[in-house]
């Protein structure tokens, strides 16, 4: 199974926060922009694909137990954000990529949709 | 001066008789190491002495097809080299009474003959007779302390995650209450409140899926208070042993029609908190679905009271 470490090195994405957190195992994916839908949707261990970068986030994937955010479309990241992160221990990575591009990327890696 | 103790003695006591019955569970063939290095009884003692400097160790078994035929250690090489060290096989410097331990044994019958044939390594044979490795003391060590550290580690997490159950916590009949002031569009610190309460529920040990219903109310009932309210409000999580309790109040400025607002995808968050991912019309959905039982009570001008309750022994497992 792949690590949040090994997305960080396949889609070369930057990791912002969590670096500690990287040995997760990403379980499987889910992306949306509405917190409350993610809160409803997604599993845990599941990677989070996203455009939001405030606070919140962290709150909702602690809550939700999610492996860890990619900040997809160069979206800017509160820095509140990765303070909180850090807390939290959520590993935050940025990738300039569309968010479907991602996806697309994950699926090849052997991400697997829930349903 | 008053005399103290500090109760380490007990700890060590434990750890001694961990050590005990894990070198009663190892067995042999856990612990040596293998392949090994062995050289022919016409061998010279030259060639010996460089493979033991090179490979660092203190003893090699002389073997012949696989058949032990004795054992050269650093001593016997210390000997030869007293004497001359001229050319020589090991055959004439080795110990020919070789002790054994088969690898199916325990580690602490190789640790009894250690001591009782004053002897550093054992060569370790199958049941045929045939040598499939070689055992030191320093190899049981080893292994013991790791697999007492990997318990060491599993204990923790354990002890980390269950510290205690609800009844012994809070008596029968009983219930703790967290109580949170949820400030009004406030988005830095929203979310505060429902971490806290999972990572309580977390902390008792309960059932996940249970934690998970009650996280997404707490998170959800903390949001309305955070986005909708004028001035706020509390959230209140409710913990006994056969429910958690999710409330939150407000003072307004209440819901005009409760049945709309429980329609999925219904908002009422202006634009500016849309575009940060709240408002999706969930909130109350999730909330719902999330409980066993859920109430709401709300008047214009007064303010709403939303309340979820979660049953911890309804077996309804997750959503």
């Amino acid at each position: 199974m792949i690590t949040v470490g090994d997305v960080v090195e396949k889609l070369a994405a930057k990791v912002l926060a969590g670096e500690q957190q990287l040995d997760r195992h990403v379980t499987g994916g889910y992306v949306g922009d509405l917190l409350s839908c993610v809160m409803a949707g997604a599993s845990a261990g599941d990677l989070w694909i996203t455009v939001q970068g405030h606070p919140n986030v962290v709150a909702v994937a602690s809550l939700v137990g999610l492996s860890g955010i990619v900040v997809s479309e160069g979206a800017r990241v509160d820095p509140v954000t990765l303070e909180k992160a850090k807390l939290e221990g959520i590993p935050i990575l940025s990738s300039p990529r569309r968010s479907f591009t991602l996806i697309a990327a994950l699926v090849a890696l052997g991400v697997k949709a829930a349903d | 001066m008053k005399a103290r103790y500090s109760g380490n003695d007990a700890a060590t006591q434990q750890e001694f008789t961990k050590v005990q019955e894990l070198i009663y569970e190892l067995r042999v063939d856990q612990v040596m190491t293998t392949p090994v290095i062995t050289l022919s009884p016409e061998s010279p003692m030259n060639e010996a002495k460089e493979l033991m400097r090179f490979h660092r160790v203190s003893g090699l078994p002389i073997a012949n097809d696989g058949a032990i035929r004795g054992i050269l250690s650093i001593e016997d090489v210390i000997r030869w080299l007293e004497r001359g060290g001229g050319e020589s096989p090991a055959a004439d410097w080795m110990t020919r009474k070789v002790q054994t331990v088969k690898g199916d044994e325990a580690a602490v019958q190789a640790i009894a003959k250690f001591g009782r044939y004053k002897v550093g390594r054992l060569p370790v044979v199958d049941r045929t007779g045939a040598m499939i490795g070689i055992v030191t003391s320093g190899d049981i060590i080893g292994r013991a302390l790791r697999v007492l550290d990997a318990r060491y580690r599993e204990e923790e997490t354990r002890r980390g995650s269950a510290r205690c159950t609800l009844d012994e916590l809070v008596g029968e009949g009983s219930a703790f209450v967290l109580r949170y002031e949820v400030a009004p569009k406030d988005f830095q610190h929203a979310g505060y409140a429902a971490t806290r309460v999972k990572r309580v529920l977390d902390g008792l040990g309960m059932d996940r899926k249970i934690v998970r219903r009650a996280g997404i109310a707490a998170y959800e009932a903390e949001m309305n208070l955070s986005i909708h309210t004028d001035n706020g409000g509390v959230l209140l999580a409710e913990i006994a042993p056969e429910a958690v309790v999710i409330e939150a109040t407000d003072e307004g400025p209440g819901i005009v029609d409760v049945s709309q607002a429980l329609t999925a995808g219904f908002s009422s968050a202006p634009d500016w908190i849309r575009e940060l991912g709240f408002g999706a019309g969930m909130g109350l959905n999730n909330m719902k679905n999330a409980a066993d039982r859920f109430d709401i009570e709300s008047e214009p001008g007064k303010g709403t009271t939303v309340r979820i309750q979660i049953d911890l022994n309804a077996g309804r497992g997750a959503q």
